[in-house]
C-alpha cells in the first residue's frame, strides 16, 4: 500500500475451468492488495471453491492468468502452493488429530539436528510461534484436545508461518461461537497489519462488514462485480449475490390455496432451535399450508429442516403435532408420526443408487411398516407403477437401477418414496436443485396439487421465484436466525430480500450455553 | 502426554506382572536362561510386527508378512543349496526380492486405490504358492555359515545367551523407535494414519510414504525369513503359516491402534514378549494343550481392543473442551 504503482499482491484475470463440460468458472478477475482482507462471496455453484481449488493448485485451470506480485505463477500441487506462499485454511481443520500442536506446527518441515527430528527445537519453536497469537497451550498435547477455534488459529499459524503472503480461509467461522470469532477476528486483523492479504469465504454478511475491506461476488462461475465494502449497501450485496434485479422481480405466479387461519395448526414448533445449528424458532404448520424457507447458504434453512424431520435433535423447545406434544427422537419417530423428508444431498442422503426404482419407492413405506412384515411383491409393483405414472418418472422400468436415471426423475422417485407413506407432513429441501426446466415446472405443479390435497409442506429453496411461486407463507433466515416471516401481499421477491439484507440484531453466531 | 503412553504403560505392566507370575510357579522361570530363549524364539516375530507396526500406523494392514517369510526361506534353501550361491549373497537377493515385493503392493495400493486388506490378501497368495512352484519340500540348509551364525551369541555368566536373531531384534526394535518418533518419515506415516486427506493438503509425500512403508514391512519380513531360516536351518513352503496374524496381535496388545496414527513401536515389542511369555508359561506347565496359547491370546487381544476402545470414549470426551489455560 505505500506504493500505489506497485502490482497487486495476487492478480487473477481471466480464469476459466469447466469440469465435464460444465463452465465452474468462466473469465472470472480477482484482485487481492497488500494488507487487505476481502471477501469472496457467492451462492453454491457461484464458482467459489472452484476459485480457491484452482488457486491452491488443487485443480489445473483452463484459462486465465495468476500473478503474484506481479510474477505470473502455476500451482501445479498444494506443496506447489505453499512454496509460492499461498497458504489455505479450511472449514474442517485440516490438520492432525493425532499429531500433537507442534508436529502439526512443523509437518514436513521440522527442524533437523544430526539428521532426527528436533524434537526439543520443535516445542519451543511451536511456543514462540503461537505466543505471537496469544495462545499459550500445551504444544506436547495432541491437537485433538483443543477446541476448533484453536485448531483454527493453530492452522493460520502454520499457513503464515510457512512464510505465506496469500492466505486463503474457507469459511474458518461456520462452527465457532461469537467470542471465538471475534478472537479470529483479531488475529486477521494482525495479520492485515503485517501486509498478508487474506481471501475470506463466509456466509455471514454481518462477518464481511465487520472485517472486510473489499467483497467479490461471483455468481454461476462469473465475476458479479468488486467493491469497496464501505461503498456496498447490503441490499446490493444480497442482490448482487442472488442475481436479482429489485425492479423486474417476479411476482407470484400462482394464487396459493387458500387455507382456513382458524384452524387448529397440524404442527406448531415452539422456541425449537439448536446450539450452532439455528437458533430458537416459532413455526405453525396448517394442513394444506406451504411454508417457504428462504435465505442465503448456510443461513440455517436445511438445519431448520433437518430438526422438523428429527434428523438432528433439538436441544430447547417443543414440538406439537395436532396438539399433543411430542419427542422427536429421530427420523422413524418422525415417520410414524407420517412426516417425510426430501434431503437437500439425494445422491448422499436419498436415493440408494444400486437398488431400483420400484426398491428405491417402497423403501420409507417398508420401514414405517417393519423389516419384518414385508410388503407383498405383487402390492409393491402397484405402488411404484401407479407412482411412476402419477410423477411422470421417465423409466423403462420399475426395475431399472435408479442411478441410471436422470437427476429429476431421480427426484421424482425420492418424492414418491415419501408419497407412497401418504405422509400429512413433507418436508422437501431444493426439490429442484441440478434438474432441468422442464422436471422444475413439474415439480412445482405437484407441490401445489399435493398442498391441494390437504398435506402440509416446508419447502427450503434457493430460487426465490420458485418460493414465491408456492409459497403460502415465507419464512426467511439469516445467519441461523428466523429473521421475518411474510404472508399474503409480502411474499415477494423484494421483501425477501429485504429481510435477508436487514441489519442484524441479534449476535453472529449464539454465545456458547 | 500420560494419555499417548497410557496403553503402553498398560502393556508393560501386563508383561511384568505375567512375568512375574510365572516366576512365582516355577522357580527356574526368573533366569537369564529364560529370558534369552523367550527373545530368541521369538526373534522372527517381533522383526515382522516392527514392519506390521509401520503398516498399521499409517492405516494400513499388511496380510503377507507370514507368507513372504516362507518364502524367504525357501527362496534361500534354493539358492544356497541348489544354485549353491553363498548364503551372503542369498541373503542379500533374498531381502531385494522381499523389499521388492512389499514396495510393489504399496504401489499398487496407492496409484489404484485398492484396500490394503485385498492387495496383502492377494500377495499372501502370491508369496505363498511362488514358494509351492519352487519346491513342496523341506529343503535342510548345511552351509558352513548357518552353524557359524547360531554360534554367534553373547552368553551371560550366569547360563543363558542373547542369540544373533534376538540382537538382531532388538537391533530393529531400536531403529524402529529411532524411525518411527525421530524422523520426518515417521511423523509422516502417523500424519498418514490420522487422516490421508488432511496429510496430503498439509504437503505430505502421500505416494512415496505409502509406497515405502510397505517396503519396508516386506524387508523386516525379509529379514524374519533370514531369522527363521537360521533358526530351524531349512526352508519349506509351509513354514510361518499365520505368522501375519501373530504380528497383527502383537501390534494391537502393543497400544497400536488397527484404524492407524495412535501407538508407540515400543508396545509391539511388549506385544510380542507378551504373545511368547504365555507361550512360555503353558511349556513349563507340561500338562496344558497348546492351544491354550490361543486362547489366552485371544483374551487378551480382545480386553486390549475394550481398553482402547474407553480410552479413546474418554478422550474425545474432552476433545470438546476448550483446553487453553
Amino acid at each position: 500500500m505505500t506504493n500505489p504503482h506497485a502490482p497487486p499482491l495476487l492478480a487473477i484475470r481471466g480464469l476459466s475451468k469447466a469440469f465435464l463440460g460444465v463452465q465452474a468458472l468462466d473469465g472470472v478477475d480477482f484482485t487481492l492488495r497488500h494488507g487487505e482482507i476481502h471477501a469472496l462471496l457467492g451462492e453454491n455453484g457461484a464458482g467459489k471453491s472452484t476459485l480457491i481449488k484452482t488457486l491452491t493448485g488443487v485443480y489445473q485451470r483452463d484459462g486465465g492468468t495468476i500473478a503474484l506480485n506481479g510474477a505470473e505463477i502455476a500451482p501445479r500441487s498444494v506443496e506447489d502452493a505453499q512454496r509460492l506462499n499461498i497458504g489455505t485454511v479450511y472449514q474442517e481443520v485440516n490438520l492432525l488429530p493425532n499429531l500433537s500442536v507442534a508436529e502439526n506446527l512443523f509437518l514436513g518441515r521440522q527442524p533437523m539436528r544430526f539428521g532426527l527430528v528436533d524434537r526439543a527445537a520443535m516445542r519451543r519453536r511451536a511456543r514462540a510461534i503461537l505466543d505471537g497469537y496469544g495462545l499459550s497451550i500445551d504444544v506436547a498435547a495432541p491437537l485433538q484436545r483443543f477446541s476448533v477455534a484453536t485448531q483454527q488459529i493453530v492452522a493460520i499459524a502454520r499457513a503464515v508461518d510457512m512464510s505465506a503472503k496469500v492466505l486463503i480461509l474457507d469459511e474458518p467461522t461456520a462452527s465457532l461461537d461469537a467470542q471465538e470469532v471475534a478472537v479470529l477476528f483479531d488475529v486477521m486483523r494482525g495479520l492485515k497489519a503485517r501486509g498478508i492479504g487474506i481471501v475470506f469465504v463466509t456466509h455471514f454478511l454481518d462477518q464481511v462488514y465487520a472485517v472486510c475491506d473489499r467483497i467479490t461476488v461471483l455468481r454461476n462461475g462469473r465475476l458479479v462485480g468488486e467493491r469497496r465494502t464501505a461503498d456496498l449497501p447490503r441490499l446490493d450485496l444480497v442482490a448482487m449475490m442472488l442475481g436479482r434485479e429489485l425492479e423486474a422481480a417476479a411476482h407470484r405466479l400462482a394464487q396459493p390455496t387458500e387455507v382456513d387461519e382458524s384452524a387448529p395448526p397440524l404442527l406448531r414448533f415452539q422456541g425449537v432451535g439448536k446450539a450452532r445449528s439455528v437458533a430458537p424458532f416459532d413455526l405453525d404448520i396448517r394442513p394444506g399450508e406451504v411454508v417457504g424457507l428462504a435465505g442465503l447458504l448456510g443461513s440455517g434453512r436445511t438445519e431448520t429442516a433437518r430438526l422438523a424431520f428429527g434428523v438432528d435433535r433439538a436441544d430447547s423447545g417443543t414440538i406439537t403435532v395436532d396438539g399433543a406434544p411430542v419427542a422427536l427422537r429421530g427420523p422413524r419417530e418422525a415417520i410414524r408420526l407420517g412426516f417425510g423428508y426430501c434431503p437437500e444431498d439425494r445422491k448422499k442422503e436419498g436415493i440408494v443408487g444400486e437398488l431400483s426404482v420400484r426398491e428405491n419407492i417402497i423403501l420409507a413405506l417398508q420401514a414405517r411398516q417393519g423389516w419384518l412384515n414385508p410388503i407383498p411383491r405383487r402390492r409393491q409393483e402397484e405402488i411404484a407403477d401407479r407412482f411412476i405414472r402419477l410423477l411422470d418418472i421417465r423409466t423403462p422400468d420399475a426395475e431399472r437401477p435408479i442411478q441410471l436415471l436422470s437427476g429429476g426423475n431421480q427426484q421424482k422417485a425420492l418424492l414418491a418414496r415419501w408419497l407412497a407413506t401418504e405422509p400429512r407432513f413433507l418436508i422437501l429441501d431444493e426439490p429442484t436443485r441440478g434438474i432441468d426446466v422442464g422436471a422444475h415446472a413439474e415439480i412445482i405443479r405437484l407441490i401445489e396439487r399435493l398442498c391441494a390435497d390437504g398435506m402440509a409442506l416446508l419447502v427450503v429453496s434457493s430460487e426465490l421465484e420458485e418460493i414465491v411461486a408456492y409459497s403460502r407463507r415465507v419464512v426467511v433466515l439469516r445467519d441461523r436466525h428466523h429473521v421475518a416471516a411474510l404472508t399474503g401481499e409480502d411474499v415477494c421477491v423484494e421483501r425477501i430480500v429485504a429481510a435477508i439484507a436487514s441489519e442484524s440484531s441479534p449476535p453472529v453466531a449464539e454465545a456458547r450455553p | 502426554m500420560i494419555q499417548r503412553f497410557l496403553p503402553l504403560i498398560v502393556t508393560m505392566m501386563v508383561l511384568v506382572v505375567g512375568f512375574l507370575l510365572c516366576a512365582v510357579q516355577f522357580p527356574n522361570f526368573a533366569s537369564l536362561r529364560v529370558v534369552g530363549n523367550l527373545l530368541t524364539d521369538n526373534a522372527f516375530v517381533g522383526i515382522a510386527a516392527a514392519g506390521m507396526t509401520f503398516v498399521i500406523l499409517s492405516g494400513g494392514i499388511d496380510l503377507s508378512v507370514g507368507a513372504v517369510i516362507g518364502f524367504t526361506t525357501v527362496l534361500l534353501a534354493v539358492l544356497i543349496e541348489q544354485a549353491g550361491l553363498h548364503p551372503a549373497v542369498a541373503f542379500a537377493v533374498a531381502l531385494a526380492v522381499a523389499t521388492g515385493f512389499g514396495a510393489a503392493m504399496g504401489a499398487v495400493i496407492h496409484w489404484f486405490q485398492m484396500p490394503p486388506f485385498i492387495v496383502t490378501l492377494a500377495g499372501m497368495f502370491i508369496a505363498r504358492g511362488v514358494s509351492f512352484v519352487l519346491t513342496t519340500d523341506s529343503i535342510p540348509i548345511n552351509h558352513p555359515l548357518y552353524s557359524d551364525l547360531n554360534d554367534v551369541a553373547w552368553r551371560f555368566a550366569a547360563g543363558g545367551r542373547l542369540s544373533l536373531p534376538a540382537m538382531l531384534m532388538l537391533g530393529v526394535f531400536g531403529l524402529s523407535m529411532l524411525l518411527a518418533h525421530w524422523t520426518r518419515f515417521g511423523a509422516n506415516i502417523y500424519a498418514l494414519g490420522g487422516n490421508r486427506h488432511s496429510a496430503e493438503l498439509m504437503g505430505v509425500p502421500v505416494a512415496r510414504t505409502t509406497v515405502a512403508v510397505y517396503a519396508l514391512s516386506g524387508l523386516l519380513a525379509g529379514l524374519a525369513g533370514i531369522v527363521f531360516s537360521l533358526y530351524t536351518g531349512a526352508g519349506y513352503s509351509l513354514a510361518a503359516t499365520g505368522v501375519e496374524l501373530d504380528t497383527i496381535t502383537a501390534v494391537v496388545i502393543g497400544g497400536t491402534q488397527l484404524t492407524g496414527g495412535y501407538g508407540l513401536v515400543l508396545g509391539t515389542f511388549g506385544g510380542v514378549l507378551i504373545q511368547g511369555l504365555i507361550q512360555t508359561y503353558i511349556t513349563f506347565d507340561g500338562t496344558m494343550s497348546s492351544w491354550w496359547t490361543k486362547i489366552a491370546i485371544g483374551v487378551l487381544l480382545f480386553v486390549f481392543i475394550l481398553l482402547q476402545k474407553g480410552l479413546l470414549a474418554v478422550w474425545s470426551d474432552r476433545g470438546g473442551e476448550p483446553a487453553e489455560a
